[in-house]
Order: structure tokens, then sequence, then C-alpha cells
């Protein structure tokens, strides 16, 4: 009998295991598939060189307006003034320089850019976070030429966007390439790869590397606190280890008279 | 200080709450693993509310300004994040424990005479606590925190007759608005932990006045000392306040191994969708209940008709209220048992589990099918109880708690 609870016991923890651990799928890609991004949230070199990369090529238009401009500085280990010469090109109204303890807003108004791409820019604090790492990382990589949108572009992951692709000089400029798929008798044409048909100012291997460097801070901005929560967290269960050594002891002692 | 001990004592039975609930209140001596999961409970219950105190310090219950402020809490409110993120694992931590203080409760019959108000108090406890669980849920006022809402709150909609003015009332507006995360937060933080905290205490209160159950399923009154001590009990303090320390650190490993790596429990605690403000306007390609919800919602979706759905669902949880007039056998623990007992409630554990599995994938045909197998399974455990217990073939139950 007994033998079957300890079964009953291992069979529930598993499956309450199981229930936590299992990454969900249910996340919007779009059904395409994404690569993995090889991203490191510890390497402050390559979340450096994804600020500039983010300050120069997205900041004008998408705001992470949950985030702080001196918060960047500490959690990096920047100065203060590099990331204000970095970030900060804006006044506030008194036309005074915007303050670095400010949230990283951009002047762009929502009329404005609907106007502009026929929809409102999105907040990036949380896109990260949103749709995952691999999703910005694929993303960024899957622009191609389409003459029959507005901007010239389109992308595989997010079909239809309305973000023009702003990348292009660095990655050059891919087109798709189609092949015909039967489904139930009908012949369908089908989105193969991309393929690059005019060189940008990078080889491939660069363009990749630039936009996981941009994809790890744009991970890192999603949830800032997470470089001090494994830090922190290791010494917490240091501590519980030993805690659980004395509780343990004392728990023995008290019981010996137990029978 | 035993002055002061006298001088309280004579205004206030401070000496006797401690000896009736604590220092002589006998408990078996052979409490299992399972046994943990009622101190746990209590223990996680006091987390929800010191880290709520906290995160009410900066939270704000405003249509325009609540998402904002949950992510100020979690990048500007020192250490905000971490209350925040004890707080949503506390959530699920509470089930676990819950569900696992039910199961307990289930194997060895901790809900038979004379325990049954204990078990109902425990029911409704279970029911306050996946309505808080809900309301808390809206706060956030991310994408499913709205739609998930929006689901939840439409099922009353299926009542006949009342149904659309009772979704109209529970909203406080004809969409889920500014007024219903409002009163959500009241109930969340006022209204529901208060009865919370009263069923808590009416259940413990129940179980001292008839003592604990056992995994032997025997009374341990029934054989006391010259003194009217039991023979197989021992004090709770200071046996089981010391054994419940080391459960304690034990859960709290866990707890902090998750908080601190697995914040979002991959999706299934902080739901990735969450991240994106709500938008009336967008539905999220996928709505999923939070985990401790799933199985229910499953059987929801397993039934074509939506009212017939309502009601299985509602019946799913109504009639755990009485298992113990199902349950009619008189043996409690399984240790004793008969085979088709042991079986029914193995298939019962299974199909909750694989019911929470089944409510978090997209619907096809297979999936629809398989949540109704586990709905007809998850249901035939109470027929079947109920037509074997009675006349059920047990094993002899021994006179004092083994081991």
């Amino acid at each position: 009998m007994k033998k079957t609870i300890m079964k009953n016991t291992l069979l529930s923890i598993v499956m309450a295991a199981a229930v936590l651990f299992v990454p969900a799928v249910a996340m919007a890609s779009g059904g395409a598939h994404l690569d993995k991004a090889p991203i490191d949230i510890n390497d402050k070199e390559s979340l450096k060189r994804g600020a500039k990369a983010f300050a120069d090529y997205c900041y004008s238009c998408h705001a992470t307006s949950f985030m702080r401009y001196n918060r960047i500085a500490k959690d990096l280990g920047m100065e203060e003034s590099e990331v204000r010469d970095m970030m900060i090109h804006t006044y506030n109204k008194k036309g005074a320089p915007t303050k670095i303890g400010a949230l990283m807003k951009v002047s762009m108004t929502p009329e404005y850019a609907t106007n502009a791409f026929g929809t409102a820019v999105p907040d990036l604090s949380l896109t990260a976070r949103a749709r995952g790492a691999d999703w910005v990382y694929t993303y960024l990589r899957s622009f191609y030429v389409d003459p029959y949108r507005p901007t010239g572009m389109n992308n595989v992951v997010f079909p239809d966007v309305g973000m023009p692709n702003v990348l292009w000089s660095l990655q050059g400029l891919q087109e798709a390439v189609y092949k015909t798929e039967e489904h139930g008798g009908v012949e369908v044409e089908e989105l193969d790869h991309l393929k690059l048909v005019q060189p940008g100012t990078m080889s491939e291997a660069e363009y990749d590397a630039f936009v996981a460097d941009l994809t790890n801070f744009m991970v890192y901005v999603s949830e800032p606190a997470q470089l001090q929560r494994r830090s922190m967290g290791w010494k917490v269960l240091l501590f519980l280890v030993v805690l659980f050594g004395f509780a343990y002891a004392l728990k023995k002692e008290y019981w010996k008279d137990v029978h | 200080m035993s002055k002061l001990i006298g001088w309280i004592d004579d205004r206030f039975p401070l000496t006797k709450m401690w000896n009736e609930h604590l220092a002589e209140y006998y408990a078996p001596k052979n409490f299992n693993f399972w046994y943990f999961f009622g101190s746990l409970a209590l223990m996680v219950l006091v987390i929800q509310i010191i880290s709520g105190i906290f995160l009410t310090m900066h939270y704000k219950p405003d249509a325009g300004l609540a998402f904002a402020s949950v992510e100020y809490i979690m990048r500007d409110v020192p250490y905000g994040w971490l209350i925040r993120y004890i707080h949503s694992t506390g959530a699920t931590a509470f089930f676990i424990v819950v569900y696992m203080h039910m199961f307990r409760g289930l194997m060895y019959g901790s809900y038979k005479q004379p325990r049954e108000l204990i078990w109902l108090f425990g029911m409704f406890i279970y029911l306050a606590l996946m309505a808080e669980a809900f309301m808390g849920y809206l706060l956030p006022w991310g994408q499913m925190s709205y739609w998930g809402a929006q689901v939840i709150i439409s099922l009353f909609g299926a009542i006949p007759v009342i149904g659309d003015d009772l979704t109209l009332w529970i909203r406080g507006d004809f969409v889920i608005g500014d007024a219903t995360l409002n009163r959500f937060f009241a109930l969340h933080v006022i209204a529901l932990p208060f009865v919370l905290v009263f069923l808590v205490i009416a259940h413990i209160i129940a179980l001292h006045e008839v003592g604990s159950n056992n995994p032997d399923g025997v009374e341990i009154k029934k054989h006391k000392d010259a003194n009217g001590i039991p023979l197989d009990g021992i004090p709770f303090h200071p046996y089981y306040s010391v054994k419940d320390i080391v459960g304690v650190v034990v859960f709290l490993f866990f707890f902090a191994t998750i908080m601190f790596y697995f914040p979002d429990g991959g999706g299934y605690m902080l739901e990735h969708a969450n991240f994106e403000a709500s938008n009336p306007l967008k539905t999220p390609e996928h709505i999923a209940p939070v985990w401790y919800f799933t199985p229910f919602y499953a059987i929801l979706r397993a039934v074509p008709d939506k009212l017939l759905g309502v009601g299985a669902m509602g019946a799913a949880i109504v009639l755990l209220f009485f298992m113990p007039w199902i349950d009619r056998c008189k043996v409690k623990s399984i240790r004793y048992r008969s085979v088709i007992f042991k079986a029914n409630l193995t298939v019962f554990v299974i199909s909750f589990i694989v019911l929470g599995w089944l409510a978090m994938q997209p619907v096809t045909a297979t999936i629809t099918f398989m949540s109704q197998l586990f709905s007809f399974f998850y249901f035939a455990f109470f027929v079947v109880l109920f037509v074997t217990s009675k006349n059920e073939s047990t094993k002899p139950v021994p006179d004092r708690v083994t081991s």
C-alpha cells in the first residue's frame, strides 16, 4: 500500500512540475518559423552595443516609456553623460534638455504616426516579453521587398506590417523565393526562403550579430530587474539550504522521543 | 514575564488559547508528507496578504493607469519586482498547495464523519480562493486580464432570463471597463480576503474541535491514557511546529527557485499576452485561463451547448462539496479500502490533470473529443464512488495508528 502512495506522490509532483515548466507555445508568431536568438543577458558589452543600435535606429519612432535613461546607465555600467549623449536629443517644455531621470518617450504623436504608417507606433518597453526574444530576433531579419506595400517592404513574421525596414542599409535587400505546393489538389504558391539580392554595409554574420545585440537590449528593457533577481536568487537559495540543516536537526532532536 | 502573562490571562484567554490550539492540541503522531500542506496553505495566505498590502501602496486601480502602475512597481519601486513576483508566484503556490491538501483529504477520507464541516469550510475556502484569484488577475490590466475576464463574466450570460442583466450587473458597464476594474480591486483587496480569513478560522476551529484525521483513518481519541491524553497523540507544539518548519523551508526553496528564475512560469503564471496593455478592440489569438482554472475550463469547452457547459463546469465544483455524503464507505483511509476505490481515485486525479492540459491547447476535433472523454471520467468518479462505496470490501482497520 505504501508503494501506491509513493507512486501517487511522485506522479502528482511530476505532473505539477510538467505543468509549470513546459514552455508555452502559444506565443504570437504569425505561424512563421522563429530562429533561436543567440543572446546572453549577462553580456554587458552586447547590451551596450544593443543600446547604441536601439538609440540609432529605433528610438526616433519607438518609445520605451516605462524605462528611464539613468536606469540604463546604472544597470549597464555606463556614465550618465554617455547615455545622455547617445540617447537624449529632446527638450522639455521650458526648453531645457530632457533630464537623465526622465522616462524614455518620443516626440512622435500617435496621430502623426497613423498618418505616416497607418498605425500608431508601438511602445517597445515590453515587446520582448510579450512576443519573446526569438520573435524579435527573427522579425528584424525577415523583411523582404514587396512592391505592393506602401513602404515597398513586407515581413515574413509580421505580414503587412506598417513599419518600413529601417535597417535595410545595413542588411541589404532581400527578396522572397516561392515554391509551388499542392494542397488538396490545388497548387499554391508558398514562401520558401528569403534571398539577399543587394548587399548592405554589413555581411550576413555581422548583421545577425547586430540584431542579436539589439534583441538582447530589448530583452533587458522588458525586465530590467532580471539582472538583480538572478544575482539575488542564488543567495536566497543558499540561505534556505543552510536553514534547512538547522530546521532538520531541530526536528530530529525533538522527535527522538516519539515512537 | 510570567507576571505579565498572568495579567493578560486575567483579562484575555491567552494561555488557554495557546494550549487549546498548540501546546495541548494532540495530533496523531503518524502524519506523513501530505500533512505539510495545511500549514503551508496558511503560510501562503499570510504571504499573499503581506505582499498584497505592499502592492496596493503603489498600484492604481484605474483603467488609464493600472497597466503602467504595474510596470512602475516592476521598475521604479525599490524591490517592487520582488513584491510583485512574490504575489504572482504566491497565487500559483496557493493553488498547488490547496490541490495537494484536498487530494490528501480524498485519500484518507478526511471529509468523513465527524469532519464534514471541516471539508465544507474548506470547499468554501477553495471557492473564495478561485474568486480571489480571478479578480486579482484582472488588476494588471493586460490583454489576458481583460479578455480572460471577458470570457469568464460572459459565462453568466448563459443563465436563462437573467443572464444578460447579470453580466451587466457584474461588470457595472456594457463592456469590461474602469467600473469593473475598480470593483474587482475592492473585492480583491478587502471583501474576499476578509471572507478567506474568516473561513480559515472556522476551518481550524472545526478541526481542533474534532481532532485531526491521519493516514490510517483511525480516531486517536478512542484510546486515551489516565490523564485523558490520546495514546497516539503528540502535542502540536513543539512536535509539529518544528516539523512544519522543515516543510516550510523546503517549500520556500521551490518557491524561491520559481520566483527568482522562472517568474512567468514559462507563460503559465504570467501569460505572455498579459505584457501588452488591454485593448478592447483587439482579441488575442488564443485565450486560455491561468493554469489553476484550466481543468474546469476544459469541461466547459467539452460541452457543445453553452448553458449545459456552464452547468457541467459548476457541477464539477459543486459535487466536491458533497463528498462526505457521496462516499458512503465506513473506512476512511485509502490504505484499507478496495482496489475499486484506489483505481477510481487514480483515474480522477489523472483526469483532472489531463483536463488542465487540454484546456491550454487550441481547439481541434481530437482535443474536444479528449476533453469529453476525460470530463466523463471526472464525473464518473462521483457516480462510481456513490455506487460502490456502500458495500465496499475493505481490509480490517487497525485499532491504533501504525508506524
